[in-house]
């Protein structure tokens, strides 16, 4: 069940980035670009999910399962510390250099283009650092707590 | 600033946005999960026994998502340069897991929750790219 939910939802979610314009990077360099002429159409994309996310969202905060029963799973952090921001400021850097954002990269990737798939490695290979660099990290702070109780 | 009038799509724009929504909508009302693309993803580098085939499931709708639709509607054109393309994807394959979240994630979900946690990465995300189109289109070029 949860697969074709998960399918479903990934379809129609292409179709309204395709829709949108939002899966065509020069539309979103066209808003990036304040300076000079600005296509606003981003913000009325965001405008528009988000009408129909408030409405989702107000339901789904109030319930403990989904309507079908399963866990309902929503973030718990709220914390807003370093790794938030300077996460997200690397990713705007990305975002800004061409264009494409992980939604739409998987979308051009269902257009067939060599450029997707290389993005789309590019940013897997990015998440990879990342995982190492978690694993690292964690194994050190397990060792500084070793080394505490010595 | 100039507005673009020729460029601006305000219909389409906010017909295809409502329907990022509906697709959000559907991932947690039915699901119980937030439809963020990158955390989707990154998770399978991380994969937890029963949480693996939900994510290529939705993965994969995102990919048919051109191959079902007409050849009008499917402009997703990449311009970029390869060098530019590898940088971008690393920058976004790090900063979203190290941020927790993307366009999807916390742009349409975290915003639509109020979570302030995500208002402030949308807001720092947001000024990196107006930032570094600004550099690119007006002070490097």
């Amino acid at each position: 069940m949860q697969v074709l939910i998960a399918l479903l939802s990934g379809l129609v979610f292409g179709f309204g980035l395709l829709v949108s314009g939002m899966a065509n990077p020069a539309k979103v360099l066209g808003f990036l670009d304040l300076a000079g002429d600005w296509d606003p159409s981003l913000a009325l994309v965001m405008a528009g999910a988000i009408a129909i996310g408030l409405v989702a969202f107000t339901v789904a905060r109030r319930r403990t399962v989904s309507l079908l029963g399963l866990d309902m799973k929503l973030p718990s952090a709220t914390h807003i510390d370093r790794r938030l921001v300077g996460g997200s400021l690397l990713f705007g850097m990305g975002w800004g250099l061409v264009g494409i954002c992980p939604g739409p990269a998987l979308v051009a990737l269902g257009t067939g283009q060599v450029k997707a798939l290389v993005f789309v490695l590019a940013m897997l290979a990015g998440m990879g650092v990342f995982e190492l660099l978690e694993r690292r990290r964690s194994a050190r702070a397990l060792g500084a707590k070793a080394g505490s109780h010595v | 600033m100039t507005i673009d009038w020729n460029a601006f799509t305000p219909w389409a724009a906010l017909a295809g946005g409502a329907l990022i929504g509906l697709g959000a909508a559907i991932f947690v009302l039915l699901g119980g999960r937030i439809a963020g693309i990158s955390g989707v993803l990154g998770g399978l580098l991380k994969p937890v026994r029963g949480d693996i085939a939900w994510r290529l499931a939705f993965l994969g709708g995102l990919i048919a998502a051109p191959v079902l639709l007409s050849g009008g509607q499917v402009q997703a054109h990449i311009d970029a340069d390869w060098s530019a393309l590898i940088v971008a994807g690393l920058l976004v394959g790090i900063g979203t897991r190290y941020g927790s979240g993307c366009t999807s994630g916390h742009g349409v979900c975290g915003l639509s929750r109020l979570s302030p946690r995500s208002l402030v990465a949308t807001l720092s995300f947001m000024a990196a790219g107006f930032a570094t189109v600004y550099v690119i289109r007006h002070l490097v070029a």
